[in-house]
């Protein structure tokens, strides 16, 4: 199933959507209610709560931490985790992460529609092959590639440089085809327009279907950005010293003890909340931008 | 005609400088180090130099053969990873399928209000780092941390999690009186036997305990991610359908099993699928989390060939490993689409044929939550 799929039938989701049946009787109906939100609050606990330890035990001291462990509320509010971190080198490796992450996305949105537009509309010999070696690509294991990337990398002299923890990344196949599909949907009309009044393909492609692309482009945005600021593995094969850590290597470094001397869990669990921020934040902003976008669409057509 | 001619040559010309991009970074980064490192695990490259150069020879299969006929701690190793990453396959994919169903249907009630909420809630951990969620679970179940202290409310002393190297199978066998618990010897039976170097019984050691809370965590995470799927499936069921159940009087557990699940088959397959194919490559929690310790219990191949490589300096039988490991895992997918698939024979064509153009993406990459189009 692919990204498009999933979204668009996602559409059709509506929870508030009225019973099929009238209820039998109103007693059952409230008692399998309250079972249901029941079952729904359990597990929203055993979901939340590591968060919120995590959150709590934070701010609270070494000793606190150890001796409450189930107890998110710090007895002593302290801030100094957050403080010892960036006297380490945790501002670095979240600049790295930063800027491997937008250059990224950056690439990724752009190759991505480039070649999902040209897979979807152009006619061109050799199209169906090309589409047949990007999906073959994406069979392909991601764990079996550790060692060969590395060996690449190295062969072509871009270990423990930007460049050779960016451009591996750069483009993805999912994401051609999350824009293949989305420039399918879409009518033709307007770009024939557009070719009529002697627009190139690229100028057509630039100024009027990627406007119209939107809602495909804040996907793909947002799986780029968050993958690789989440990426680990790739940063532990094309990269090794200290002044290129990104976010993910630095505190798995941290958290393996290179690092850290003893159990310093508010540390650990700092590092963790700082990491998951802009994730988080980006996953609750976009989410709004998505249906808001979407509902655009709709009034448009 | 020529200015046809002429059109059609300029989108040619345009659709490779479009798809160029792609190309090259994927044939660069993807294609390209799948034939070098399959080079390496059929040469004799120590890893000075380059691997290309004149110096390296051609060996054939002996890092194969060395890796899995010769007697030596590479092998055994390689047995215990096999070892441990099966029994994390064995109850991460059910358990996780299991979770994320259930919760997919808890949040189909089309009663409720206010899911969007929980929904959010369990889908969450997906989109967040392995590492930071690693950190967490470092915590919660550390010696004195948040598991055990939980545990310890209801009486229960709990074990240390990360240092407790003992099969659950093993200490299971020895509360029936086989073996003499986890931490004797086996059955003589069952010890002077082995394969790949590995005894017989400790290929029955089952997950360790230290493997248990990475199972937990994987399990935590990745049940959101397909839960979407299996939403996005629920969906896809049309009302009309259910209408006709509850006209027929059908109960709500009858109408579950004649009707919602053998309509999600084909979102159980992918979800199996994905799932096999994601659990046998687990990295990122071994690294962050054990490096395979405690006594190599959480040693997974795909940790392993990474190790092997590049801390030691075995390039030849680590590659192997990988290859060996890319082998496991399409044999297991494999096996898996013929026997779901031979049950239900009707839906072959129509699905399998979807399946070959539509590709899969893994759900461990973020998936909106809202409408997007």
């Amino acid at each position: 199933m692919s990204q498009a799929t999933l979204t668009r039938k996602q559409t059709a989701y509506d929870p508030e959507a009225p019973a099929a049946a009238p209820p039998p009787n109103a007693t059952r109906t409230a008692v399998l209610k309250a079972l249901g939100y029941s079952a729904l609050t359990v597990f929203a606990l055993l979901y939340l709560f590591p968060f919120v330890i995590q959150i709590g035990t934070s701010f609270k001291t070494d000793p606190d931490a150890t001796a409450n462990p189930l107890n998110p509320i710090p007895s002593n509010f302290t801030t100094a985790a957050y403080q010892q971190l960036f006297q380490q080198d945790f501002g670095l490796w979240f600049t790295n992460s930063l800027v491997v992450a937008l250059l990224v996305t950056a690439g990724r949105v752009f190759f991505d529609s480039l070649a999902g537009y040209a897979l979807a509309r152009l006619r061109f010999r050799g199209r169906g092959a090309v589409t047949l070696a990007v999906v073959a690509t994406m069979a392909v294991p991601g764990v079996v590639l550790l060692i060969p990337k590395f060996l690449i990398i190295k062969q072509l002299g871009m270990y423990d440089t930007y460049s050779g923890m960016v451009l591996p990344l750069i483009a993805d196949a999912a994401g051609v085809f999350i824009m293949k599909n989305f420039f399918e949907s879409v009518p033709v009309s307007l770009e024939e327009a557009a070719k009529l009044d002697g627009a190139g393909v690229f100028r057509t492609f630039w100024s009027v279907v990627l406007p119209v692309a939107k809602p495909a482009l804040i996907t793909i945005t947002i799986i780029a950005f968050q993958s690789s600021w989440n990426e680990l593995p790739h940063f532990l094969v094309s990269r090794a010293s200290p002044e290129t850590n990104t976010l993910t290597t630095g505190v798995a470094g941290l958290l393996t003890g290179a690092l850290g001397a003893g159990n310093r869990y508010p540390l650990k669990l700092a590092a963790a909340v700082l990491m998951t921020i802009p994730v988080a934040l980006m996953f609750f902003v976009f989410q709004k931008r998505i249906i808001s976008g979407s509902l655009e669409g709709a009034v448009k057509e | 005609m020529r200015r046809g001619g002429s059109a059609r040559a300029a989108e040619t010309r345009s659709g490779w400088l479009f798809v160029s991009p792609v190309i090259i970074v994927l044939g660069l980064f993807l294609v390209a180090p799948i034939v070098i490192a399959f080079w390496v695990s059929v040469s004799d490259w120590n890893g000075r130099g380059s691997p290309l150069s004149s110096g390296v020879s051609f060996v054939g299969a002996e890092n194969y053969r060395q890796l899995l006929t010769e007697d030596s701690l590479t092998r055994s190793d390689f047995a215990t990873s096999l070892r441990n990453n099966f029994y994390y396959v064995l109850l991460v994919v059910p358990i996780q399928t299991v979770l994320a169903l259930a919760l997919a249907l808890l949040l189909n009630q089309r009663r409720l209000k206010g899911l969007s909420f929980f929904r959010t809630a369990y889908y969450f951990p997906s989109v967040t780092s392995s590492v930071a969620i690693a950190s967490v679970f470092l915590f919660l179940f550390a010696g004195g941390g948040s598991v055990n202290a939980l545990l310890g409310i209801f009486g229960i002393d709990g074990p240390q999690w990360f240092a407790d190297p003992r099969g659950v199978l093993h200490i299971a066998l020895g509360w029936v009186g086989i073996g003499n618990g986890a931490d004797g010897p086996g059955p003589v039976a069952l010890t002077s036997h082995d394969f790949l170097g590995l005894s017989w019984w400790d290929w029955l050691a089952g997950p360790s305990v230290a493997m248990l809370t990475i199972i937990a965590l994987v399990i935590w995470v990745s049940a959101g991610g397909y839960m979407l799927l299996f939403l996005a499936g629920l969906q896809n069921v049309s009302s009309d359908v259910y209408e006709a159940a509850a006209i027929d009087g059908a109960t709500r557990w009858r109408t579950l099993r004649s009707i919602t699940l053998p309509l999600l088959r084909p979102t159980l397959f992918t979800v199996l699928t994905l799932g096999l194919i994601g659990t046998w490559q687990v990295f990122d929690q071994v690294y962050i989390m054990s490096k395979g310790n405690p006594g190599k219990t959480t040693l997974t191949p795909a940790f392993l060939s990474y190790d092997q490589s590049i801390n030691n300096g075995q390039w030849g039988s680590g590659t192997a490993m990988s290859f060996v490991l890319f082998g496991i895992i399409v044999v297991f997918t494999a096996i898996q689409s013929l026997v779901l698939r031979d049950r239900d024979p009707g839906s072959r064509g129509r699905f399998g044929r979807r399946r070959a153009v539509q590709p899969v993406t893994p759900p461990n990459s973020m998936q909106p939550m809202g409408p997007t189009t």
